[in-house]
């Protein structure tokens, strides 16, 4: 109640500002993003970035050290490690961005429905979520992977499969509690459809913590989809991704180490910089506007 | 001004609604009787306050009676016709005549929408006009309540308390209301900004023709803006009566008691206190025979056992203005509680009163004395 009546013009026009200035004052979040930003560059140009065909192999050069000509050394079929990292960060954040895209595409509508119309639909869809998620994370994505066949595509499906019921649940939860609040009540007043409701007044106010959760859950797919490719589920050969270069640098990890120190570190940058900038995300949309 | 062989507008009939309660280990859960068997009828054109303490079952009356929450038991009847045995249809359409404007002005609004599409929105939903002239009926509701109508771009979190329950108004009115529930509609405001809210329901109420019914706990607040006052304790009515006569003369014990509970300015005024003792009783489990006998200052053994029904004293009939209590005793009691005048507490106070009294005459011999209008 400490709202006051300002003057017309001394208010800002958009509720988004406040928003985004608590997020620029916090300096671990834009860290976060700035890296995440790097990632999201060099994955869209990579072909000007990588110095080397990252396909290219070359028996003179298996197994080199970092040097000027190689900065991250090479593999053991003498292909560049620095253009392979390069390459690969496409198929970690597509993975990452497309996996969690498929579990808010499913996710979200069924937490939706449920938390809003309650009753036997909340009890069906509630029970399935729980099933899924009484399995671990990323468990269950490697059993659906391998069901599903080795491919980058597969990988995607059955991460963005794996990770849905936490969509749901979350979903569902802040659904329950937009539902109690008056303005709900109100459009229900007035008549308003379910969908209108839906789309216009539960969805909108729900879907801060969504996005916050979406954000840490791209950190989550990368590492799974790093995961998978390290089981050989995810990306085929010999087609470039972290995890694959880390499956193949563990028969080396003696002789030839900086063949998994950099995937593993870029795997390391690129979830950290998205866990940063979701907990960034969460701390400014958190306090409520108003 | 209100015909007596008229209609009512609104009416419920022996309207009930039972909440499921907590569930025991053993035995059913029990259910708590937030409205029980209450008939009461709403004229048209005029304004009827439900007023009580929290947990009297006021808002939940309120609600059911405007179809908003089904009833477990009983009837509302829109016009002479069963609200809940209407098509769906139809029922949606008697959604746009029954408007509500909620106590929050916090939560009333979508944070997510603009005060132009908050308040535009039953203008789209009723599908008759185009984008313009939507705009332009939301921009004139806007300028009716008091905004300006460029502040439709704006977000509610951007307009203070009285503002917004200003927004919840236009909104309120954008489909045409009949009738318009007030579910304590200014109690969340500053003292300062109640009295121009009251006001301007005031004004739109004749203006539109309005029905009102308020929810209210501030007597003030009744007093000045309603017609008719229905008291509630623990889901039932237990005084009905136009406003002046309630105020003049309470009947009911818990109306008495609720009266003098009100501060007084004046001491000279004061009336003498029917302290309540204890809280109002749990509504799972409401007291046999009178439901106030457990706080009733009165109280006499045939209220343990037997349940007053609500009763005409006077008037003419109720329909005609005349008043109801539910309490056996009430030709008894009446003028016995807060109809009498309290006596000054000891002569010191009497001594320091008048001092004051002619102080205050000596300064000020010019000025009026101040008029006791009506409190906001």
């Amino acid at each position: 109640m400490t709202d006051v009546a300002l003057p017309a013009r001394a208010v800002p026009r958009r509720p988004r500002s406040r928003g985004l200035a608590a997020f620029l004052r916090n300096r671990a979040a834009v860290a976060g993003a700035v890296v995440v930003a790097l990632f999201v560059a060099v994955a869209v140009l990579a072909p000007l970035i990588a110095p080397y065909d990252p396909l290219k192999t070359n028996f003179l050069l298996i197994r080199k050290a970092p040097s000027a000509a190689h900065w991250f050394g090479t593999d053991d079929l003498g292909r560049d490690i620095l253009s392979r990292l390069v390459f690969g960060a496409r198929a970690s954040l597509l993975a990452g961005c497309i996996s969690v895209a498929i579990a808010l595409g499913i996710g979200v509508p069924v937490g939706l429905v449920s938390g809003y119309f309650g009753r036997w639909i909340d009890a069906v869809l509630s029970r399935v979520v729980e099933a899924l998620l009484s399995c671990p994370f990323l468990v269950l994505a490697i059993a659906l992977g391998a069901f599903l066949g080795p491919s980058l595509g597969n990988a995607m499906i059955a991460i963005g499969l794996s990770a849905m019921p936490i969509f749901a649940r979350l979903t569902r939860g802040q659904v329950l509690a937009v539902k109690a609040e008056d303005y709900i009540e109100g459009a229900r007043a007035i008549g308003l459809p379910d969908r209108w409701i839906i789309l216009r007044y539960v969805l909108p106010n729900a879907l801060a913590p969504i996005v916050v959760q979406a954000t840490l859950a791209i950190a989550g797919a990368i590492i799974a989809e790093a995961s998978l490719s390290f089981l050989g589920l995810g990306q085929q050969p010999p087609a470039p991704s972290w995890g694959s270069m880390l499956n193949t640098a563990k028969n080396f990890l003696d002789a030839a180490p900086w063949m998994s120190i950099s995937p593993g570190a870029a795997i390391f940058a690129a979830v950290l910089g998205f866990n940063l900038l979701g907990d960034g995300l969460r701390d400014a949309l958190d306090p409520k506007e108003g | 001004m209100i015909l007596s062989g008229e209609r009512p507008i609104l009416e419920a009939v022996a309207l009930t609604k039972h909440f499921a309660g907590r569930r025991r280990l053993f035995g059913r859960p029990a259910a708590v009787r937030a409205v029980d068997g209450v008939s009461l009828r709403v004229r048209r054109g005029e304004t009827l306050a439900l007023v009580g303490e929290s947990g009297s079952g006021k808002s939940t009356l309120g609600r059911l009676m405007l179809d908003l929450m089904p009833p477990t038991a009983g009837d509302v009847l829109y016009a002479g016709r069963n609200v809940g045995a209407l098509p769906a249809a139809e029922r949606r359409a008697l959604r746009r005549e029954l408007g509500i404007v909620f106590q929050d002005p916090f939560a009333s609004l979508n944070p997510r929408m603009s005060v132009a599409d908050i308040v535009g929105e039953p203008i789209w939903l009723q599908g008759d006009l185009s984008r313009a002239d939507r705009r332009a009926e939301a921009s004139a509701l806007l300028r009716r309540v008091g905004l300006r109508p460029e502040h439709g771009d704006r977000y509610p979190h951007e307009f203070s308390g009285g503002q917004r329950q200003r927004i919840g108004i236009a909104r309120a009115l954008a489909s045409r209301p009949k009738l318009l529930l007030g579910d304590e509609p200014v109690s969340a405001l500053d003292v300062s900004v109640q009295a121009q809210v009251v006001n301007l329901l005031e004004d739109l109420k004749a203006e539109f023709g309005l029905t009102l019914l308020v929810v209210a706990h501030g007597l003030g607040v009744i007093r000045h803006m309603s017609d008719r006052v229905a008291v509630m304790y623990l889901g039932q009515i237990v005084e009905l009566a136009p406003v002046d006569a309630l105020f003049d003369d309470p009947l009911h014990p818990y109306a008495q008691a609720l009266l003098a509970s009100a501060p007084n300015p004046s001491p000279r005024a004061r009336k003498a206190r029917v302290l309540l003792e204890g809280d109002i009783p749990s509504a799972t489990r409401p007291p046999p025979g009178c439901r106030f006998h457990t706080r009733c200052p009165h109280v006499r053994p045939v209220c343990r056992e037997l349940q007053p029904a609500l009763e005409e004293v006077a008037g003419g009939g109720l329909a005609a203005g005349g008043r109801a209590v539910a309490c056996h005793f009430w030709a008894e009691l009446a003028g016995a509680g807060a109809g009498a005048r309290a006596a000054l507490p000891s002569p010191a106070f009497a001594r320091r009163l008048a001092l004051f009294e002619a102080r205050s005459k000596a300064a000020a011999p010019a000025e009026p004395a101040p008029s006791r209008g009506p409190a906001p």
